[in-house]
């Protein structure tokens, strides 16, 4: 394994995820010895327009997939309405690739708690929600127990500090429903209803939980903010660009040496990030890989030294999303991931808008056929079509990501599609409903 | 409410209490997971139990139970096995190990085996991808498991065993979990600290430290700017 070169070494950014490195640094002494609960207190001595102030200077941007600015989202919460508002964090991480939120809870729950402290004292909210994906149960655990440390050290329930500012955080699991992780879904499921998306407008941040002001906000944005309370805008500012400030977890997984999570700053490249995780695998050569996480187009070698911030993948007609960077190699089909990508779209599409719920019935079909060997030319046809009525045509941005996989792979794979179909490839699947041919066979060395 | 114990009713209104007044639906998941963790599935019984606690009616409170898949609507085994097939951990092993646990155990997606003891199902992603491919037992999982693995876990469990997973913390029975989705406490206090982080939790940390890098110029003192000072 070769060391990653000075630059690419430059490149990392331990903030958010140096505590982990503290055994039970999710127990409250520990975390208080690390400075735990510092940035609450100076917070609490602050106006809270100066704190939503300072988030908006820092340039935060949302750090759940779509990248929006959290201090302007803060903002839009009106004032002095006389309406409850609340904070909502969406920790129902589920997106195929992202896995940062999960271990940010587990190895640091406490991070998450002050900073929904300080976002509540800011948007004037005395209740909040953490709306936690079902199978996450060990961090839920984690959750539950750092909340009642909270509580017993006086950092959660009434007057908190002394400060006059009471709030109360309820840990709320879900029931296995990836599409929860869609804001307006998310809150429909908070509510005790199916976890279907609303239309918008109106907006969360005027008609949210129970019609009130809401913010929703993910885990990992929610995370930095005490960090941004200690250090202030300008020292986040030095880390990523001018339009992505600061650190950013990148979850790398797939065929490489060292998958894992690595907090790196906005902006640095698919061939950085290979370098910091000890380089492909022997024998493995790299042939696609997702930006962030299963809704975003995927890319090729072509783009490894594109910048991974929010305008860097724009740029090359993707996004950014969630940073869960998959890498494949030249031993992974593309088309395989895209079947698996809609089998997963077809199973979480909350069907309620019918290009979603039938759009991605039909694709996993055909797809699955072209893997078989049974594909025609009209199927890849047919997979452009269907994307195409898919498109902007759902409430929610789950229709468009289902898109993704399938244009991206056509774009950047049609040969590959076109060997399935004219036979000079062979079928991953022996007929459209058997099971894949690797996983069928070569049983025989496991133990009984 | 004839037929649920004191005991039940009170974790129940417990569950009601924690949402605003008014908004006692918001209840409604939480006591489904209530509901599973007394009786290991969702019954007609347990739909009516929920809908008389929050004024609904029964399709009310089944609609929504039919949506989400962690509610079982069959008794589910003591063990439920799920297996992530989503593409990371499906290239890297996934596909197979599910194959592996089908014909080892004789059931297939979201069945149960006869004797009750296990439920098996292929997932969508677990948000794991950095320990692909991997597998959780009642939602703990196991890091890094391929077939031959996979089968020797399902093995001991049968056994009467109880295999540490790597993460997440000793295992319990699904009827125990439900109760910690519903929001309880786990009532083990050693749980809590089980499964450290692994190494790809802790590979950029790690790394950094290694390397001695940290972010220059941060100043946990620097001072919060007025709103019209910054303007």
């Amino acid at each position: 394994m070769s060391e990653p070169s000075g630059a690419a070494l430059a490149k990392l950014t331990p903030v958010l995820t140096k505590r982990w490195l503290s055994p039970q640094a999710w127990r409250r002494e520990v975390y208080e010895q690390l400075d735990g609960y510092t940035a609450l207190r100076k917070a609490l001595a602050a106006h809270p327009d100066d704190l939503i102030q300072l988030v908006k200077d820092s340039g935060l941007r949302g750090r759940g997939g779509a990248g929006f600015p959290t201090g302007m989202k803060w903002g839009f919460i009106p004032q002095a309405d006389g309406k409850p508002h609340y904070l909502v964090v969406n920790a129902d991480e589920g997106e195929p690739g992202t896995c940062k939120d999960l271990p940010l809870m587990m190895a640091d729950p406490h991070s998450l708690i002050e900073g929904m402290i300080i976002t509540s004292y800011a948007i004037r909210a005395n209740r909040a929600f953490i709306y936690v994906r079902g199978e996450a149960v060990h961090a839920a655990r984690r959750l539950l127990h750092a909340a009642a440390e909270a509580r017993a050290a006086g950092y959660l329930g009434t007057d908190i500090l002394g400060s006059g500012f009471d709030l109360d955080v309820v840990i709320h699991c879900g029931a296995g429903a990836y599409i929860c992780g869609e804001e307006t879904a998310l809150l429909d499921s908070l509510e005790g209803f199916r976890g279907q998306p609303r239309l918008r407008p109106p907006f969360p941040a005027t008609h949210g939980l129970y019609s009130c002001p809401t913010v929703v906000n993910n885990v990992e944005t929610i995370a930095t903010v005490p960090y941004l309370v200690l250090g202030g805008a300008a020292w986040f500012r030095s880390m990523g660009t001018e339009k992505s400030p600061g650190p950013k977890i990148y979850s790398v997984s797939g065929r490489i040496q060292n998958p894992g999570q690595y907090e790196c700053e906005l902006g640095i490249t698919l061939r950085e990030l290979i370098e910091l995780s000890g380089g492909m695998l022997p024998g493995h050569e790299l042939s696609f890989w997702t930006p962030g996480g299963s809704s975003t187009p995927m890319l090729t070698a072509e783009h490894l030294d594109a910048p991974l911030d929010f305008e860097g993948m724009m740029a090359v007609d993707t996004m950014l999303g969630t940073t869960a960077v998959q890498v494949f190699s030249d031993q992974d089909c593309p088309v395989y991931a895209a079947y698996r990508w809609i089998e997963f779209y077809h199973h979480e599409s909350c069907g309620k808008c019918t290009p979603c719920r039938e759009g991605n019935y039909w694709m996993k079909q055909v797809l699955r056929r072209v893997l078989s060997g049974e594909g025609t030319h009209q199927d890849v046809a047919t997979l452009q079509d269907t994307c195409d009525n898919l498109l902007g045509r759902s409430f929610c941005a789950f229709g468009d990501g289902a898109a993704s996989p399938v244009l991206s792979s056509i774009k950047h794979f049609r040969q590959v599609y076109l060997d399935y179909v004219e036979g000079r490839r062979a079928p991953l699947f022996p007929t459209p409903t058997a099971r894949p041919a690797w996983a069928a066979t070569d049983l025989a060395g496991v133990s009984r | 409410m004839t037929g649920w114990s004191e005991k039940i009713q009170e974790r129940a209104r417990e569950i009601i209490a924690r949402y605003p007044a008014g908004r006692e639906r918001s209840a409604l998941l939480p006591l489904l997971h209530l509901v599973q963790s007394e009786l290991g599935h969702v019954s007609p019984d347990g739909i009516g139990f929920c809908a008389e606690l929050l004024g609904l009616t029964r399709a009310q409170v089944a609609g929504v139970a039919s949506f989400y898949t962690m509610y079982k609507r069959a008794p589910a085994g003591d063990w439920l096995v799920s297996v992530c097939t989503n593409t990371m951990c499906g290239v890297l092993g996934g596909d197979r190990t599910f194959e592996a646990l089908r014909e080892h155990l004789g059931v297939g997606h979201d069945e149960t085996t006869p004797d009750g003891t296990f439920t098996l199902e292929h997932a969508e992603c677990l948000a794991a991808c950095d320990y692909a491919p991997v597998l959780t037992v009642n939602y703990e999982f196991f890091d890094r498991v391929q077939a031959d693995q996979a089968v020797s876990i399902v093995e001991r469990l049968r056994a009467g065993e109880r295999p540490a997973p790597d993460r997440g913390a000793r295992l319990c029975t699904l009827r125990e979990m439900s109760l910690q989705l519903a929001g309880f406490a786990d009532p083990r206090p050693e749980a809590v600290a089980d499964g450290p982080a692994g190494e790809p939790t802790l590979a950029g940390a790690r790394l950094a430290q290694r390397h001695g890098i940290a972010v220059p110029g941060y100043d946990p003192d620097t001072p919060i700017k007025s709103k019209e000072e910054s303007q």
